[in-house]
This record gives structure tokens, C-alpha cells and sequence, in this order.
């Protein structure tokens, strides 16, 4: 279990919902929920959580923090907004989601190898290297991500598309030697710096 | 009756002349019927026709009409002739609009207005002016007395005050304020519905106490209640053993409610240390006076749990069955103590349903901001104690888990303060009469609870409608009871939380006053506004069998001595149930009796056999079924033309000498029509069409002994909405008559 994990749980005792109100995005308005199951009843994945945004939030004030924590149901919201239009107590329930899915992440308890955390660290990565997603890397990085052998056959696959984005000129094989950057690549680092620092302040995380 | 002068008119407007033949109808009226002023009118309704109508009243001394145009509920100002006795005969709703089209039926149509023209004369003849209730001079105190003197109560009270009426306010315990007195707060009333707000009890009881038409008797309680609207006396009884009297012209019975009791519920922890329901926390509440809430232990609350529905929605039939509606806010208030004195402190409200009526969404709104946790779930085990814990079954996560808290908070419901039940009273009253000492005693035992002590002779207090209160229908009637000048205001006719009780009791206040002004005039007030006929009985010819005095749905008729009844007209609704429930027929209306309906069967031409015409009488409740028909003509939907329909005041009304007189007549077949009944009834009078489906069950036998068959007399259940199903029902009815062949009674009569 990791360091920020360990002070958390210290932190917080057993006052999980505080903890989600001070530590996780627009987490003071899981409070708000008054359990009538529409953003259940309107998720298209809905089938395929483990679950719903209306038991999160009912996990979370019955202070299940393990299981809300390191659930996959936040990393497969799609982000289609049907739940926070029609929520009738207009929570945001799809940033919640993602609140929640970047704090499991954060504190190092979200579940290994879940596809979208595993992609979105590859996105992550990628795009803070220059300040710019390089579509060439982040691909192949994507394609192998499940070893050599996978990686080919994916990259066999999609063969005719790769070339075709060439021809078209959406698609600069140079690319793969590192690719080109913003124009203030420190200045853009600088700002990621401070964007990080405000909301470690904010969320308590630093001291 | 040397001085009555008998008219008939016929209209021929709205195409009855096309149709009709007006001018043998006039013929009818003049030979058969008996009238001696019979004229017709192009357009009756008219200026003119009304003219022509005034003009003979005044100038050629005419005192009884028979209006034989529209239906009786149609042009009813224009047709308004006070200073006569009016019949109408529905020869346009009744007869033009519903026989079928075509001139293959232009001979049944005219054979049934020729006879809704003499069942017209004929009733008009036997109808007398009602002129009100003739000891309207000892039913004129206006004062209202309100037993109870809590929120409802002081509200009625004011309410009547600030009307101009005086009112005594009847309290049991030496402070007015009722239950509210005892609250820290009160669920909110105001914008933004958002904090408890003060009760203002203190505020309302300077208002009363300082009210000049408030007469206010505390530590009182009503010893008997006599009387009728306009003149019930009251024999008060102080703590101290001294008696008052009181005149006055209605009551409002605002008794409140009692907490359910939660000893009833030692599965959830009833009767266990720092369990408490919610009557208790709001004392806790109290004491703490803003600061933090103790327990009784003394030790300062860090954690809270509510259980709703504690004892209520119970549909194992051990607890309260219903919803007190009140608790949900009430535990979101209370919560909302603990938060608000300290934010730290863990507060769950757990339910299953919650709901809060009005403004309350706001509120729970606001309690959730607050930090209040609401967990839907439903508490199977509570164990008081130090630390209590109450165990339940998360119902969004499926699990069965529990909660720790230094408090546990139970919603338990309201039990209304409704006196006696007079069901079982019926029983034990009913031994204690027969001299059953054991009974005498139970009797007496009863009557400690009662609120009213009336002396009716159908016991003590108000009947009971549902779970215990004194509602009458919640749906038709919200306002009325069961006692005529007696009105249920707050949580003793429904469950109902503070806002309600006091919207409530202004109501009742209001109906009150249109009780007493109408006593003062002699008229009825509810449901037949206004009407100034009511019962008489010519007791020469009663036999004491007091089933007029069992079956008024109103307890509006007592026993003298002797057991004859004595019908007190101001409780009475004018439904007529006595009417129908006379076996000597000896009660009747001046417009409404057995003699006026009876004519009208009598007065039907019955053909021959061979003729091939059945006769089908249809006795429709005026109130539903009778406009259900009218309906059914306005939208043109034809039924058969041997039907004579003649509209009653209820299906209690109806006597079983008008089923007998009709098929001794040779009628074929009487339908009766009436409201729904049992427990969702829609009967205007309550236990009318009851009353009336239970006495046909019993006439199968008389009509076996008269050698007729028993499905030639059936009871339909008809609502106001059912235009359609009316004429469906009448021409399966007529087909079934066609089936069975002429009455065997035909050509006896």
C-alpha cells in the first residue's frame, strides 16, 4: 500500500464521505444523492459495472472506502453525460466518476491492468513529454503495451489505415525519433508544476 | 289543498316539437294527469316561457308545477320557482336524445314521453312545498365549540373568532398548545424551507387568550353533548368536578393524535435505554435548549441513528398499517438539532420511502447540505443500551449490516384521538341494553374514552372511517364526518403534520359556519345544500322497529322512551335511508316520499302481453347515476325505449314497496342504480347504496312467493363517468328482459 494511501487512511479514520468531499473532484455533492437510481437506469454500460454511480455514492457514505477505492465501475464510464442530465438532483455524477477514478489512481490503489487506467497512464505519459500527444508513439506505445507479440499482430492489423494516414499526410513517420514540441516545452512543464502543487494544497496532500 | 292549483308545461324547444307529439302530450297532462293549467312553449326556458310560468303563479294562483322539457339538472335558474312545488319531466335527455333515431321508433319514443308526462302530474300532485325545519327558531346559536385546544384547535378557534362567530375552546390539561407545546421546533412553514422554525405556540395562545369571542374553559372536558346543528348543549365538566353548559350551534373536534406507543416495539429497542421515540428527542431537544443534545444518561450525543416507519406501513397487520405522512420531516428537523449544534456529529436517518410532502423536498435538501446521511434501509433489530446498535438491511447494496450510535430515534406514527369506536360499541351497548351486567360495565369503561359523550342513540362519538379516524371520505368529502354540525380538524381525521392541521382546522371552521347559518335558516347544508325538506314521521303508524334510527348513516334520529324515533332535523343530510328502511312506510319528505315515487310507478301505462312491450322501471340515484344517464343522452348514445327511469335522493331511499308496486304493476323488470360501495365508497351518504344492495339481497324469497323470478330485480353499481357503460348496461338488461319473456304478474295489477 502506498505512502499517500497510508496517510489518508490516517487522516480520515473512518470518515470516508469527508474524505471524498475534500480529496475527490465535485466530491461534496455525493452527499446530495437521494438514491432514486436514474443515473443507474440511464448509464449504457450499466450492464457492465461492477457498481452503479447511485451504489458508489451509498458505498461511499456507508464508508466503504476499500471497496469504492479500488472498484473498476468509474474506469468504464464513458463519459456520456446521460446520468448528469438526467440526475434530479443535478449532481456531476460523470466528473464524480472521474474524480473518484483519479484519486483511486493517485493514492496507487486502482486496479492494475484495468484497460482504460493503463491507457490513460499512456496518454499521461506521452503527452508531458512534449506538451503535445505524438500520435505515432502513443500508438505503437498502445499497440505493445501487451508485449512484442500482440503489439505486431495488432500492428499487422491496422496495416492499411497506418499507411493510408501516411499518404494522406496525417501521419509523419519521423515522428517516431522523438517528434516535435510546444515552443515553451518548460514553460508548459512549469505550468503542470503549479497546476499540481495548487491542488495538492487544495486537496491536503502536501505536509 | 283547497288552494292548490296544478300546471303542466310542455316545451317543444330543442327539437322535442319535431319529435313529439306535443299536442296529445298536452292532452295527457290535462286528463290523465289531472292539471288544470297545461300550456306548451316553443323555447320554455326562455325569458318568455319563464314569464308565462311566473305570470300564472302570481296572477292564476298556481302552486304546483310539472316542468316537462330537460332534465331536472339542466336550466335549474331558469327553472327556479321558490314559492312552488316543481316536478320536472326529462322528456329531452330522457327520452329525445337516447330513443334511437328514425320513425320506426317514433311510436315507443311517444309512448315514453306520454309517460314521463304522467309520471310528471303524478308526482307533483302527491309533492308539497317544503318550507324548512319548522323549530328553525331553537336551532339559531351560531357560537362553535372546539374540543381540543392545541394547534388545530386554537386555529379553528381563531379562525371562527376572526370570522365574527363566537367560539368555546374546550381544553383537558391546563395549558393549551397540544402536542406542538412540547416541540424544540417545527418543521418549516416558510420560504426557504430550509431550518426548523420556532413553533409559535406562545404567539397563538396570547392571540386566543387575549381573543374576546374566544371563551376558553382549560382543564375541561365535554361530560355530554346533545342536540342538533343550531342547538347542541354541552354539559362541561372541570378537573374540579364543577359543570357548565354551553349552547352552541356546531362543533369542531380537534382531539389530535397520541404517538404511537413503542413499547409495542421492543424489536426495535422500545422500552430499552437511549432508544427514543419521537415525542422523547424533542424533550431531549428542549432541555438542551439549543446546546448539545444529552441523553438521558447525561452523556452528550456524538452519534444518532432514525429509524422511519417504526411500527408503521406494517402489512404483517401487528403495527400501524399506514403512513403517518409527518415523520420522515419530523426526523429530518430533529436531525438537523444535532447538526446544527454540532456539525461532528453523525447523523442517520434510515428509511425506506422517504417522504415529505409539501415543501419538504427542500428541506431534506437542506438536511443533506447539512451532512445529514439518509441510508435507505430497512431496520430489522435495535439493542438499546450504552451503546446501541441497530441492525438492517442496506437496501441499495443488498447486505444485511448494522450502525452503532450513542441514540437511536424512532418514527413511530400517529393513532388518532378519535373516542370511541362504534363498532364494538354497538356490541357492548347493544348487550348492556339487553341487561348483560358484564356488558354495562364495559359500556361504561368505553365511554372514559370518549371525546364527544354524545347522547346519540348510536353511540358516543364519531364513526371511525379508516385505521381509526374520524374522516368520512377522504377523496369526496375531505371536511365532512359522519355527524351533521360535527367536524374532524388535524390529526384526528387524518395523519397530518402541524402546516396541515392548521389548514385543516380553518376548513373546518368554515364548515362550521355554513352548518350553523343554514340550521338558523332550516336547510340542510351538506352534500344537498340548501334543501329545505326533512323527515317527518307519522308515529301513529310506526312500530318501534327502529331500524330508521339503526340504518341513518348520520345518527341523526333517536329513540324517546317509548322507542319512537325522534329525528333531530338539523343532523339530518335528507338522503331519505330512513325512507327506504321503513317497513310501514310512515316517514317521509314533503317532496320526496313514497307516495310521490309510488305515483310515478303507478302512473306508467303497462301494456298487454301481447303487445310485446316490456316495461323496465330504473330507480337512479340522483347523484351518479341519474347524471350519468342525462350524460349518455347529451352524447346521443341510444338505450332501450321500454325503460321509465325516476331519480331517487340515494339508493338508501328506495323502498321495497316501489319494487313490489312495480311488478305487481306488470312491470317487467326494475334496475337500480346507485354509487359504489364498501370501503372505497362513493355513496354522497355513505352507507345509502350499502344499505340498499343489502336489502335487495333480502327480497329474493318475497319475489319467489309473488311466483316472479328474482333476476327481474337487479342493483348496479353506477359513477358519474359512466355514460357509456349505463346504456350498455340498460340495453344487456333489456335483451336479459326479452329473454325471460313477459312478467308472469302481467294484466293482475
Amino acid at each position: 500500500m502506498s505512502d499517500l494511501n497510508t496517510q489518508a487512511v490516517a487522516r480520515y479514520k473512518n470518515n470516508f464521505l469527508r474524505e471524498v468531499e475534500e480529496r475527490v473532484e465535485e466530491g461534496d455533492m455525493v452527499k446530495m444523492c437521494m438514491q432514486c437510481g436514474v443515473c443507474a437506469g440511464s448509464c449504457p454500460l450499466g450492464p457492465h459495472w461492477q457498481h452503479s454511480p447511485q451504489k458508489i455514492f451509498m458505498m461511499i457514505r456507508a464508508g466503504k472506502r476499500e471497496e469504492v477505492l479500488t472498484s473498476d465501475s468509474m474506469w468504464m464510464c464513458t463519459s456520456c453525460y446521460n446520468c448528469i442530465v438526467r440526475c434530479p438532483r443535478q449532481l456531476p455524477i460523470t466528473h464524480i466518476m472521474h474524480g473518484l477514478a483519479n484519486y483511486a489512481h493517485r493514492l496507487g490503489i486502482a486496479p492494475k491492468g484495468q484497460p482504460t487506467r493503463e491507457f490513460a497512464k499512456t496518454f499521461w505519459n506521452n503527452l508531458i513529454k512534449k506538451g503535445r500527444v505524438n500520435e505515432l508513439t502513443l500508438t505503437l506505445a498502445h499497440y505493445f503495451a501487451n508485449g512484442i507479440g500482440p503489439g505486431i499482430q495488432i500492428a499487422l492489423n491496422m496495416q492499411k489505415i497506418g499507411l493510408g494516414m501516411v499518404l494522406a499526410g496525417r501521419l509523419n513517420p519521423m515522428e517516431i525519433f522523438g517528434g516535435h514540441s510546444v515552443k515553451d516545452l518548460n514553460g508548459f512543464h512549469a505550468v503542470l508544476a503549479k497546476a499540481k502543487e495548487i491542488e495538492d494544497r487544495k486537496k491536503g496532500f502536501s505536509a | 289543498m283547497a288552494d292548490n292549483k296544478f300546471a303542466a308545461y310542455i316545451c317543444s324547444g330543442c327539437g322535442l316539437g319535431d319529435k313529439l307529439d306535443v299536442g296529445s302530450l298536452e292532452k295527457i297532462a290535462q286528463k290523465e294527469g289531472k292539471m288544470t293549467v297545461v300550456k306548451n312553449h316553443p323555447f320554455l326556458c326562455s325569458a318568455s316561457g319563464v314569464q308565462m310560468i311566473k305570470d300564472d303563479i302570481a296572477n292564476e294562483g298556481v302552486t304546483h308545477l310539472c316542468i316537462a322539457a330537460c332534465s331536472r339538472r339542466a336550466k335549474t335558474e331558469a327553472f327556479n320557482f321558490p314559492t312552488a312545488a316543481v316536478s320536472r319531466t326529462n322528456l329531452r335527455e330522457g327520452v329525445l336524445w337516447v330513443v334511437a333515431e328514425g320513425s320506426d321508433h317514433d311510436e315507443v319514443r311517444q309512448e315514453m314521453a306520454e309517460d314521463y308526462v304522467r309520471m310528471g302530474c303524478a308526482e307533483v300532485k302527491k309533492m308539497k312545498l317544503p318550507e324548512g325545519n319548522p323549530n328553525r327558531d331553537q336551532a339559531q346559536n351560531k357560537r362553535i365549540l372546539v374540543v381540543g385546544g392545541g394547534m388545530s384547535g386554537m386555529t379553528a378557534a381563531l379562525a371562527a373568532a376572526e370570522a365574527g362567530y363566537e367560539a368555546v375552546l374546550v381544553e383537558k390539561t391546563g395549558a393549551l398548545g397540544g402536542f406542538a407545546a412540547n416541540l424544540w421546533k417545527r418543521v418549516p412553514f416558510s420560504s426557504p424551507y430550509a431550518e426548523p422554525q420556532a413553533t409559535g405556540v406562545e404567539e397563538m395562545v396570547a392571540k386566543v387568550t387575549g381573543n374576546t369571542r374566544i371563551k376558553l374553559h382549560l382543564n375541561t372536558t365535554v361530560a355530554e353533548t346533545g342536540g342538533a346543528p343550531g342547538r347542541f348543549t354541552v354539559k362541561l365538566a372541570r378537573e374540579s368536578g364543577a359543570v357548565s353548559d354551553e349552547t352552541v350551534g356546531a362543533i369542531v373536534q380537534a382531539s389530535g393524535f397520541t404517538p404511537y406507543d413503542m413499547a409495542k416495539l421492543p424489536e426495535l429497542g422500545g422500552g430499552q435505554a437511549n432508544v427514543v421515540d419521537q415525542a422523547g428527542l424533542e424533550a431531549l431537544a428542549k432541555t438542551a435548549n439549543g446546546g448539545a443534545i444529552k441523553r438521558a444518561d447525561g452523556k452528550i450525543v456524538t452519534s444518532v441513528v432514525f429509524v422511519q416507519c417504526a411500527g408503521q406501513r406494517d402489512d404483517t397487520g401487528t403495527h400501524l398499517s399506514y403512513c403517518s405522512g409527518h415523520c420522515c420531516a419530523t426526523s429530518i428537523k430533529q436531525a438537523m438539532y444535532f447538526k446544527d449544534a454540532n456539525p461532528d456529529v453523525d447523523t442517520v436517518v434510515m428509511y425506506t420511502d422517504l417522504r415529505v410532502p409539501g415543501m419538504g423536498e427542500d428541506f431534506y435538501r437542506s438536511a443533506q447540505q447539512k451532512g445529514v446521511i439518509f441510508t435507505k434501509g430497512k431496520a430489522s433489530k435495535v439493542t438499546g443500551g450504552d451503546s446501541c446498535k441497530v441492525e438492517f438491511s442496506d437496501l441499495i447494496l443488498d447486505e444485511q449490516t448494522s450502525v452503532d450510535a450513542d441514540l437511536v430515534v424512532l418514527a413511530t406514527g400517529q393513532v388518532a384521538n378519535a373516542g370511541v369506536n362504534l363498532d364494538a360499541w354497538t356490541e357492548v351497548n347493544t348487550a348492556a341494553e339487553g341487561g348483560n351486567e358484564e356488558a354495562k360495565v364495559k359500556r361504561s369503561g368505553m365511554k372514559t374514552i370518549s371525546v364527544l359523550n354524545l347522547n346519540y342513540r348510536q353511540g358516543p362519538d364519531m364513526p371511525q372511517f379508516k385505521h381509526g379516524f374520524a374522516d368520512s371520505h377522504f377523496i369526496c368529502f375531505p371536511y365532512e364526518t359522519r355527524r351533521t354540525g360535527i367536524y374532524a380538524a388535524g390529526p384526528t381525521r387524518r395523519p397530518m403534520d402541524m402546516l396541515q392541521a392548521t389548514e385543516d382546522a380553518t376548513g373546518a371552521a368554515m364548515k362550521a359556519i355554513q352548518a350553523v347559518e343554514n340550521a338558523a335558516q332550516g336547510r340542510a347544508a351538506h352534500p344537498r345544500a340548501w334543501d329545505l325538506s326533512f323527515p317527518s314521521a307519522r308515529l301513529e303508524g310506526c312500530t318501534q322497529c327502529k331500524r330508521c334510527t339503526v340504518e341513518c348513516p348520520f345518527g341523526a334520529i333517536d329513540e324517546d322512551e317509548k322507542r319512537f324515533p325522534v329525528f333531530n332535523e338539523q343532523r339530518c343530510r335528507r338522503c331519505g335511508t330512513c325512507m327506504g328502511a321503513c317497513p310501514v312506510r310512515v316517514i317521509s319528505f314533503e317532496n320526496y316520499s313514497c307516495d310521490t315515487v309510488g305515483s310515478q310507478i303507478k302512473a306508467v301505462n303497462v301494456p298487454d302481453e301481447d303487445e310485446e312491450k316490456p316495461r323496465i322501471l330504473i330507480l337512479a340515484c340522483e347523484n351518479d347515476a341519474y347524471p350519468a344517464l342525462d350524460m349518455a343522452g347529451v352524447q346521443r348514445l341510444s338505450y332501450s325505449a321500454y325503460v321509465r327511469a325516476i331519480p331517487v335522493r340515494c339508493l338508501g331511499s328506495v323502498n321495497t314497496i316501489w319494487i313490489t308496486d312495480a311488478l305487481n304493476g306488470g312491470y317487467d323488470g326494475v334496475m337500480m342504480m346507485g354509487c359504489k360501495k364498501g370501503d372505497d365508497y362513493q355513496c354522497h351518504f355513505v352507507k345509502g347504496s350499502e344499505m340498499a344492495h343489502y336489502r335487495m339481497s333480502k327480497i329474493g324469497d318475497t319475489l319467489k312467493q309473488m311466483g316472479i323470478e328474482p333476476e327481474r330485480v337487479v342493483t348496479e353499481e353506477v359513477a358519474i363517468t359512466d355514460n357509456a357503460r349505463v346504456a350498455k348496461l340498460i340495453n344487456d338488461y333489456a335483451a336479459q328482459i326479452n329473454d325471460l319473456g313477459p312478467s308472469p304478474m302481467k294484466g293482475f295489477g
